[in-house]
């Protein structure tokens, strides 16, 4: 089992503390969803108003390394979640095994999203550039404004997330595993986010 | 620690209090002490009051006379512009719940700091990186959008620093969901024993409802102004109604926000407004549960008008319909409040202390703005209305006669907890006074000049309209004087004023039961609830017959 974890001011109890830091990033989540909401709204609005220019635009998007990330990422949520069990069980080298997992998989999307930018932008998919293949097409157009703003938002949440996991591999995990709790939760939900964006960027064109 | 008789543990008497408790600069700077960082919070936003202030005082100089001879049209844009930015989201949202919030919540609670106190000192820190980009763009030259930064003026005609400033008000969004999640935190778990929901004191209720208002908000004006950021900088076109993009659509975005977000600075002056009124009148408050239910009310359906700002933008009509209907909804729960407030006077054994006459110009202005924005919320007085100076008269009701009176009330009823010195009262009052005479003087000639269809926006006016402006102007001169007042007597009381005891208002919250200032543990030992918060007198006692019971006594 665990040692005594570490208290913070205002805090008496660990089960007390334990219960505050998970809700206080359940309302921090909440704000996310409905930032990211503004965004879904964004997409409907455009979907809705040109269906068709909508879909041949998304038509463009490279299925393959979309899927790979969707792949990348639910698996580095599965091995954050280890970490955190493991933390919680005391078994540190499993903890620190699967944080260097979860670090990887999370750096490999990254790696892969800016591949893809660069296969993008070498396709002129960008909506301000000269040679973009859908100018006068409004569904198009708005549908890789989509794209860009979303993935690029995206991608910070996934670097501010890389940045917190990392810091668990400096923390005193065995009395500090509420820390891991918590990374986690907000792990899950950048997955959450991109398991929602692949169908609506990736499998909308024909 | 000290072991006493019983074995148990004793805690130490701990006699410091949080203003001695440590004198160095950084002991201010790097404090997580919610008291002090309320401190932090209440010298901001008075530095910047006086720069929105000062914006605001060049705009009614400009318009003592009809013709644009103090400013250019464009200088004239950049005012109302930084009076407008400043004001909202550098003094009216972080005003009551980052000073007195920050500083009474804990204390009403019976907690001995909030649920997250290092966040709490990080939304101040964000408050000032915010206000220091803001800043910056002011300096530079301006941004000319006003505060609203519609599209496509925003993203595509301007050549001010909108960057800049919506920067500012990306980040400054931050501070105020840091303190939202810390204070939903604080009231879900940090409630001392016996403090059971409907025990919890007005203003903490108000406090939640805000909270809940500025996390589920907030993150939409951010994702707004990111779009706005994104088109300007990449040419993204989310708005552009050349590539097929809808200008209208950042009106609903920003709406989305923005309405809530008057709710969060009205919210915490009913409050406020609502533990003055009870313990001047030493009254139970008329109506307790359903002034909690409607303040969640107001919070909720707050999230569901924002439509009202769009009658004339192009908006489908059922649309405007329902939005229209919803904003004469919202009066309901409104209007609870006040007929609670006059209810809580009836048989009250009344003191004309300072913070009570703030409070009372309180109910007397909100109403007045409330009533007024009925008239915007009906769509064919709207019509006539929209953008007019009727529509300033009717939000600087509700913002500077509302929120800022209550503020101003608030901080003469906690003064003596906060700093531990009383104030001239007689000087207090007689500003109270003044400020809602000079209010009025101000701002109701806009009413008349608005629907006699004066437009807001512009520095020159037809010469029929200067009557009304040369009253407006004057009123700022008189309101201006009554802002400063303040800083002169409450700033006395800092040095010289009488010590105050630990309840100087004989008031029954568990704020007033630890010393003046409180120490920096905030009480001597965990306070126990035993009674309802407004244990004064009841309404079939006489006035005369019985005595307030504490928070901490049985009834």
């Amino acid at each position: 089992m665990s040692s005594t974890p570490i208290l913070v001011e205002p805090f008496e109890e660990p089960e007390r503390q334990r219960e505050a830091m998970v809700f206080g990033l359940w309302l921090f989540l909440a704000t996310e969803i409905l930032f990211f909401g503004g965004f879904f709204f964004l997409y409907a609005v455009a979907r809705m108003q040109d269906p068709v220019g909508f879909a041949k635009g998304a038509a463009r998007a490279n299925l393959l390394l979309g899927t790979v990330n969707t792949v990348l990422l639910m698996t580095s949520s599965a091995t954050l979640t280890v970490a955190e069990r493991a933390a919680q069980a005391g078994w540190m080298r499993g903890a620190r095994g699967a944080i260097l997992a979860t670090l990887a998989l999370g750096t490999a999307f990254l790696a892969v999203k800016g591949f893809e930018y660069r296969e993008d932008l070498s396709e002129h998919l960008f909506p301000t550039s000269p040679a973009f293949p859908f100018s006068g097409l409004v569904g198009a157009t708005r549908f890789w404004s989509f794209y860009w703003f979303v993935t690029i938002v995206h991608a910070i949440h996934l670097t501010i997330g890389l940045g917190c996991v990392a810091r668990l591999l400096r923390l005193d995990l065995p009395r500090r595993w509420m820390v891991a709790e918590v990374t986690t939760l907000y792990w899950h939900f950048v997955d959450i986010i991109w398991l929602l964006l692949w169908p609506l960027l990736y499998l909308v064109g024909p | 620690m000290k072991v006493d008789d019983t074995g148990l543990l004793a805690r130490e008497p701990d006699e410091t209090s949080y203003l001695t408790a440590g004198t160095t600069l950084r002991s201010w700077l790097l404090s997580t002490d919610h008291k002090r960082i309320a401190i932090l919070y209440a010298a901001s936003i008075t530095v910047f009051f006086f720069i929105g202030g000062a914006a605001a005082t060049m705009i009614r100089l400009e318009l003592f006379t009809p013709a644009g001879d103090l400013t250019t049209a464009d200088e004239y844009n950049r005012l109302f512009t930084l009076h407008g930015v400043i004001m909202v989201w550098f003094f009216l949202i972080p005003s009551i719940p980052g000073t007195l919030g920050n500083f009474l919540l804990p204390l009403m609670v019976g907690a001995k700091d909030v649920a997250f106190p290092r966040l709490n000192l990080m939304s101040w820190y964000l408050y000032v990186t915010a206000g220091l980009f803001t800043l910056a763009a002011l300096l530079l030259g301006g941004v000319d959008t006003g505060w609203t930064f519609y599209t496509p003026l925003s993203t595509l005609y301007s050549n001010s620093y909108v960057l800049l400033a919506a920067f500012g008000i990306f980040v400054v969004g931050f501070s105020s969901i840091a303190t939202g999640i810390n204070f939903i935190a604080t009231i879900h778990l940090l409630r001392t024993k016996g403090m059971t929901w409907m025990r919890l004191p007005l203003f903490a209720w108000a406090m939640y409802a805000t909270s809940l208002v500025m996390v589920l908000a907030t993150p939409v004006l951010a994702m707004a102004l990111l779009l706005i950021c994104g088109e300007r900088l990449l040419g993204l076109p989310i708005f552009d109604p050349r590539v097929g993009g809808d200008p209208v659509l950042f009106q609903h975005i920003f709406w989305f926000y923005s309405h809530p977000a008057v709710y969060i600075m009205i919210l915490p002056a009913m409050g406020v407004v609502s533990e003055i009124i009870a313990c001047e009148a030493r009254r139970r408050v008329f109506g307790y549960q359903f002034m909690v239910y409607a303040m969640l009310v107001i919070a909720v359906i707050g999230f569901l008008v924002w439509g009202h700002h769009m009658f004339v933008a192009g908006q489908s009509p059922f649309a405007s319909m329902i939005f229209s209907f919803l904003s004469f909804v919202i009066a309901v729960p409104s209007a609870i409040k006040v007929f609670n407030w006059t209810g809580t006077l009836y048989r009250g054994r009344i003191r004309f202390s300072a913070p009570m006459l703030y409070a009372l110009g309180f109910v007397g202005l909100f109403t007045l703005g409330g009533l007024t924005g009925l008239f915007l919320a009906s769509i064919p007085v709207d019509v006539h209305l929209s953008d007019t100076y009727f529509v300033v008269a009717h939000f600087h009701y509700i913002m500077v006669g509302g929120a800022v009176s209550a503020f101003f009330g608030g901080l003469h009823f906690w003064w003596p907890k906060i700093t531990g010195r009383l104030y001239n009262e007689n000087f207090a009052r007689s500003a109270a006074l003044w400020l809602f005479f000079g209010f009025n003087f101000t701002f109701f000639p806009q009413f008349i000049l608005g629907y006699l269809g004066m437009p807001r926006r512009y520095h020159e006016y037809p010469p029929e309209f200067q009557v009304w402006n040369v009253m407006s102007s004057t009123g700022a001169v008189v309101l201006a004087v009554g802002y400063l007042m303040p800083l002169f007597y409450l700033g006395y009381s800092l040095l010289h004023g009488e010590r105050a005891g630990d309840n100087p208002r004989d008031a029954t919250g568990l704020e007033w039961t630890t010393s003046s200032p409180p120490p920096q543990h905030n009480f001597h030992e965990p306070p126990v609830v035993r009674s309802e918060p407004y244990a004064y007198h009841d309404w079939d006692e006489a006035p005369g017959d019985a005595d307030e019971t504490p928070q901490t006594d049985p009834a």
